[in-house]
């Protein structure tokens, strides 16, 4: 048993413990810092993966911003609490058999063979800084990257335009 | 060494949790934070794929920033949509949400 | 990267690019000359097509592969952005008459196209991925447009819940396909497979999850349960775009990844997408018979074409027609813009302000008080049924052909079989038409009119002559990625 190792069951443990209960949880409050718990885990298991910058953005952007608006729509809104009660007929008993045989399917076929053996390779210390990221942000990867502000800029008229005829109708 | 597979197990069973939260939950907001952890196993699948494959090909990695992006659109398209809903109905229950048939 | 990479993207960065001007210039156009922002915004489209058609007929990569222009993308660009045309014709005087004219909906419609441009000349799979996103998120907003309308508010909601979470298993399947092949590029994709470097499980379940993810977007069963009650409920002309740009750009995707860069997996998949098309035929013919109301019929209507065009899948994974077979689908996606649009657009005269109008009955004694409206939807109806001398019929027939060459002679029956049925309730809206006597309240306007003139045209027309459309697709080709 390496460190590697004992760290990377805990992680997924907690990972996996977290989805389950922002699932679970009747709260949205709680449901939503039970997600945040979880991104916060997986980011750690990127600094396991030796993926330090991929981590930070993990823990800033999403951990940090999309949460944190979450959280204030949730609060905004006061609608953290969920009627228990009568769900969606079909959907309760489709979404469990859904859910099992896909994770069953997929750890079956995974447990069987291994994908990859043998040490991995290692990595230049420059590789995968915030540097070397950008240098390829703005070459080979381009069209990605500029259709990424694009959908961004989108994103944002969309918002604008959906809440603003709220303010309209109310004058 | 830990096995890519069992990278790729982790991935799954949040990305099928993601799928039942989505399918079983009836609050649009908790529906929209399942589909954010489907995204978030994506990641976790592109992360290890690039480490233990593609080490030298940033592919991957680019990848993931792509989907922070894509999952920030969507929450930023589905709030709106979500509060401007709340405002006028009071529930984000989706199955009050229904006057069609579903 | 050189000029001729920026050339070859041209029609997207002018689409995307006008329409961040127009955002910009459309401050400055008074409320109640919106109309000025539709003129310039078809301005913009007609630059793009332009664009297209200067560089059609050159095949090339583009930006390292991330970007393909071949036949197939220049042609899927002109079939997107003649859409794109005839959509805002539809929507100017519909979105007066309802009261929700606003100059982003067209600006939205332009970043909408731009992602269907992106999607038919993509060449690596995150771009593949940020188009479907690039097309999804404006519909979304486009649906919800009319928004204090509570139907609106219901399909924007649903619409968006189940994209993103189609979405959530498009780039799911997207990423297994990487760790299967050590790439995103398409080229890179077909490389690996044929040099058997690939981890196939993770092929097969990848692939079968983008399946899933595109299977969404363009309506097939099982993954159809949306497509009503969205169409139902957002805004008529925002259905028009999104039943056909849409559902165009989603099978721009599918054609573009399985056959042109898995075709070594065809094993897998073609098992998979043959009873996709075979349910989806069948479960859309026979939920639409059902209707009352016409937006709901014309969506089961559009459910059961998208297994029509499935069926081009199953029969590419044999290789000596999978040429045929992404023709066959092309020719077939243009009946059904053509068709659909001017199906949309009799409905979209139909509609009362007050969005009542839509059920079937109200079409009762159109055909005595507008005799030409009454013909052109007679002819669409005609053309969605796959009956001569309508282009539906010589798109029915093309496909089913390249079905047969593939040796699915039991798929082909079935499609034979639902046509049969689809005429039952498509004959019925005919029969309402012109036997019935009502009184029915429909508009003139003269953009509008235009539009179904031209799509009704264009129905008549390539269903008798369609040599000029066929020579066209016979120069098509998808690129040969595996040189």
């Amino acid at each position: 048993m390496t460190i590697d190792l004992v760290l990377f069951f805990g992680l997924a443990l907690i990972a996996v413990v977290a989805a389950i209960a922002m699932i679970a949880s009747r709260n949205a409050v709680y449901s939503a810092l039970f997600l945040v718990f979880n991104f916060l885990t997986v980011a750690t298991l990127y600094l396991l993966l030796n993926a330090a910058f991929i981590a930070v953005v993990q823990v800033t952007v999403y951990a940090g911003a999309i949460m944190v608006l979450f959280l204030f729509v949730i609060m905004l809104l006061g609608t953290e609490r969920e009627s228990i009660g009568g769900r969606i007929r079909w959907q309760m008993p489709l979404s469990i058999v859904l859910g099992l045989a896909l994770a069953g399917e997929l750890a079956y076929v995974l447990l069987r063979n291994d994908i990859v053996q043998g040490p991995l390779a290692d990595l230049t210390v420059e590789f995968g800084s915030p540097a070397s990221i950008g240098r390829v942000l703005f070459n080979e990867y381009l069209v990605p990257f500029e259709v990424t502000s694009i959908l961004l800029l989108v994103a944002m008229i969309g918002a604008i335009v959906i809440t603003r005829k709220q303010r309209e109708e109310g004058k | 060494m830990i096995p890519l597979s069992w990278y790729i197990l982790v991935s799954a069973a949040l990305f099928s949790i993601g799928i039942y939260g989505a399918l079983a939950r009836r609050n649009a907001l908790a529906i929209l934070m399942a589909i954010e952890l489907m995204l978030n196993a994506v990641n976790l699948n592109l992360v290890a794929f690039w480490r233990y494959l593609t080490p030298n090909v940033v592919a991957g990695k680019v990848f993931v920033l792509v989907v922070f992006a894509v999952a920030a659109s969507e929450v930023a398209v589905g709030l709106a949509l979500i509060i401007s809903i709340y405002r006028r109905r009071h529930t984000i229950a989706v199955e009050e949400i229904d006057m069609m048939k579903w | 990267m050189d000029w001729q990479d920026f050339l070859s993207v041209l029609p997207f960065i002018i689409v995307a690019g006008w329409a961040t001007i127009l955002l910009l210039v459309d401050l400055w156009i008074p409320a109640n000359r919106k109309g000025i922002t539709a003129g310039l915004a078809v301005l913009g489209l007609i630059a793009a097509i332009a664009a297209v058609i200067s560089r059609f007929g050159i095949e090339r990569e583009a930006f390292d592969g991330m970007i393909i222009v071949d036949g197939f993308s220049s042609f899927l660009q002109l079939l997107f952005l003649g859409v794109g045309v005839i959509a805002i014709a539809q929507a100017y005087d519909y979105l007066r008459r309802r009261d929700i004219e606003r100059g982003e909906y067209y600006i939205l419609l332009l970043y909408s196209l731009s992602g269907m441009l992106l999607m038919a000349s993509a060449g690596d799979l995150i771009v593949v991925f940020l188009a479907v996103e690039l097309l999804s998120i404006p519909l979304y907003v486009l649906a919800a447009f009319a928004i204090p309308k509570a139907d609106s508010e219901e399909s924007a909601l649903k619409y968006f819940l189940l994209g993103a979470f189609a979405s959530g298993f498009l780039v799911y399947g997207i990423a297994l396909v990487f760790g299967s092949t050590g790439t995103t590029a398409l080229s890179g994709m077909v490389a690996a497979i044929e040099s058997a470097e690939t981890t196939p499980i993770l092929l097969l379940v990848g692939s079968g999850m983008i399946l899933v993810g595109l299977g969404f977007k363009v309506a097939a069963v099982p993954f159809h349960m949306w497509t009503p009650d969205v169409y139902q409920g957002a805004p008529t002309s925002v259905t028009s775009f999104m039943a056909v740009g849409a559902k165009a750009g989603g099978f721009a995707a599918l054609l573009r990844i399985f056959i042109s860069a898995l075709p070594g997996a065809a094993v897998m998949w073609m098992p998979l997408t043959m009873w996709i098309a075979a349910l989806t035929m069948a479960w859309g013919n026979i939920a639409a018979i059902s209707q009352t109301n016409i937006k709901r019929m014309l969506a089961y209507s559009s459910i059961a074409h998208a297994g029509y065009i499935f069926m081009a899948l199953p029969a590419a994974a044999t290789p000596e027609v999978a040429p045929e077979a992404v023709r066959a689908a092309l020719f077939y996606l243009v009946t059904y813009a053509i068709t659909n649009l001017g199906a949309w657009g009799v409905v979209l005269a139909m509609e009362k302000a007050e969005g009542s109008g839509l059920e079937i009955e109200d079409y009762s004694g159109l055909g005595k008080k507008r005799p030409a409206l009454a013909l052109a939807m007679a002819l669409f109806m005609l053309s969605l049924t796959g009956i001569p001398p309508t282009v539906g019929f010589m798109g029915k027939f093309y496909l089913f052909q390249v079905v047969i060459d593939a040796n699915l002679i039991w798929l082909a029956l079935v499609g034979v079989v639902t046509s049969l049925i689809s005429a039952y309730y498509y004959l019925r809206v005919i029969v309402v038409m012109y036997m019935r006597d009502g009184e029915p309240e429909v508009r003139s306007e003269a953009l509008l009119n235009s539009t179904i003139f031209i799509t009704a045209f264009g129905t008549f027309f390539f269903g008798i002559l369609p040599g000029f459309l066929l020579k066209m697709i016979n120069q098509v080709s998808l690129l040969d990625l595996f040189r």
